[in-house]
């Protein structure tokens, strides 16, 4: 730079060359890349990159709620008036269910005392509006406008009136992000409700779902209906999840077993996240060995 | 400035601010929930690889790369996706910018679409990489209408540039 003593005039100060920079940028990207799929140690940047960008993601998202609700806004009296008689209705079904449910529930505790076995968890749960669709095209999310602040967990299952749909995989302050039982990644651990057959369902892509690793000569029949088990110590026991599509079992050992979802996986606007208050699991390590 | 381009006219130097405004309008227009409708242009990648090429000691690799994070977070998508991506289409977009300027709009629209298609390229190795199915071929469909908009961006972006320096109250702009 200075060769005879002179420094380099700022017109020609470029920094690096355009190719070195090049591949300082990429190893960056391929390293946070790594660092985020493999390990994912950067939740937490991630957290406050997303709080910052809460304003402009809400602001984004004013053009598409006004589309969606546009409809709405339009609708005629005599159609809400419909809706709400048939509200009304559903909610005088509902409570007369309620009324059974808590005499069951009391019914429920006095026989457990009796037979000297622990109190079911209790239960908390958190209403939230689906906010949007995440963009990715990889994958099958949506984003809530709850959080970690509304007292939502990660691993809390999300529920609409008819099912389980998804559970919560990231969590930021004001937001959660919902992995969609359809997605690839994501299981979910069931019984059959008939037989009390134990399994797990994977998401199979195309609204669909599958339910893996079950001999051929299982007892599992179209029209099943999946529940949840509660095994995983995530999830509330008997959350309906699926209903069997179909089974085939002429292929290898195990059954392919395709299922759809009974919740609307992929419609749903307003949902409820639900979660255990405390988990039943023992801890894991030294003392839950010796015990068994 | 030195006429390295068709146009003869001599634009006014670009103000900074513009153009910082329009990147962060682009990445709010990318962070519209359009869910998985199929062409939706890349805002952002778009304006990012026109400035490239306008301006490439200006907006370079380093503001791919930030915006690129941003998007990252904004899609929930994996952290470094676009932003490896981006690096790619505004390192591209700097090496074609002295050829490309030579070129009518629609000409350099046409050379700016391998880039487009080179970026989504990237981004769908990096994720099935990682394990994801392929999302399909209409995820590539994005890249042909952002192509098309470049037509109209170009005019669009560089329309305070196109003011003459002295005002004139007889003309119209």
């Amino acid at each position: 730079m200075s060769l005879i003593g002179h420094n380099t005039p700022p017109i020609f100060k470029r920094g690096p060359a355009p190719t070195v920079r090049l591949l300082l940028y990429v190893s960056a990207a391929l390293v946070l890349l790594v660092t985020d799929l493999k390990f994912r140690y950067l939740e937490f940047m991630r957290q406050t990159v997303a709080v910052v960008l809460y304003p402009v993601e809400r602001a984004a998202a004013t053009p598409a709620d006004l589309v969606l609700n546009a409809a709405t806004y339009f609708a005629t009296l005599a159609k809400v008036q419909q809706e709400n008689a048939l509200l009304r209705r559903q909610q005088l079904r509902m409570s007369e269910q309620l009324m059974r449910h808590q005499q069951l529930a009391q019914e429920n505790s006095r026989l457990r005392t009796l037979l000297g076995m622990r109190d079911e968890l209790p239960a908390r749960s958190v209403a939230a509006d689906v906010l949007y669709a995440a963009h990715d095209p990889f994958t099958r999310k949506v984003i809530l406008d709850r959080g970690s602040t509304h007292g939502i967990a990660k691993g809390d299952a999300v529920v609409d009136e008819r099912g389980v749909i998804g559970q919560v995989t990231r969590l930021h302050p004001i937001q959660a992000e919902v992995t969609l039982l359809t997605d690839k990644e994501q299981a979910i651990p069931i019984v059959v409700r008939r037989n009390g057959l134990r399994g797990v369902v994977f998401g199979a892509g195309a609204g669909q779902l599958e339910l893996r690793y079950l001999p051929a000569t299982a007892d599992v029949q179209p029209g099943d209906s999946l529940v949840t088990s509660g095994l995983d110590g995530l999830y509330l026991p008997g959350l309906p999840v699926a209903k069997v599509l179909r089974v085939d079992r002429d292929t290898q050992a195990f059954a392919r077993i395709f299922c759809v979802p009974v919740g609307g996986v992929e419609q749903s606007t307003h949902v409820l996240v639900m979660g255990r208050l405390s988990t039943p699991l023992p801890p894991m390590g030294g003392d839950g060995d010796k015990d068994s | 400035m030195q006429p390295t381009n068709r146009s003869q006219r001599i634009l006014q130097p670009v103000k900074l601010w513009y153009l910082y405004l329009s990147l962060i309008v682009a990445f709010a227009l990318t962070l519209i929930p359009t869910g998985h409708l199929p062409g939706v242009p890349d805002w952002l990648a778009l304006v990012l690889a026109f400035w490239s090429v306008r301006e490439p000691l200006r907006v370079g690799l380093g503001t791919g790369f930030a915006f690129g994070l941003l998007v990252d977070v904004g899609h929930g998508a994996a952290l470094g996706q676009h932003a490896l991506a981006y690096v790619l289409l505004t390192y591209g977009a700097n090496a074609l910018s002295r050829r490309v300027l030579w070129f009518s709009p629609l000409e350099q629209a046409l050379h700016i679409l391998p880039l487009l298609l080179l970026m989504h390229v990237v981004m769908v190795v990096v994720r099935m990489l990682a394990g994801a199915d392929f999302p399909g071929w209409w995820y590539f469909t994005g890249s042909f209408t952002a192509a098309l908009l470049w037509v109209p961006l170009h005019f669009v972006l560089l329309f305070p540039q196109f003011r003459p320096v002295e005002r004139d109250d007889n003309r119209p702009i």
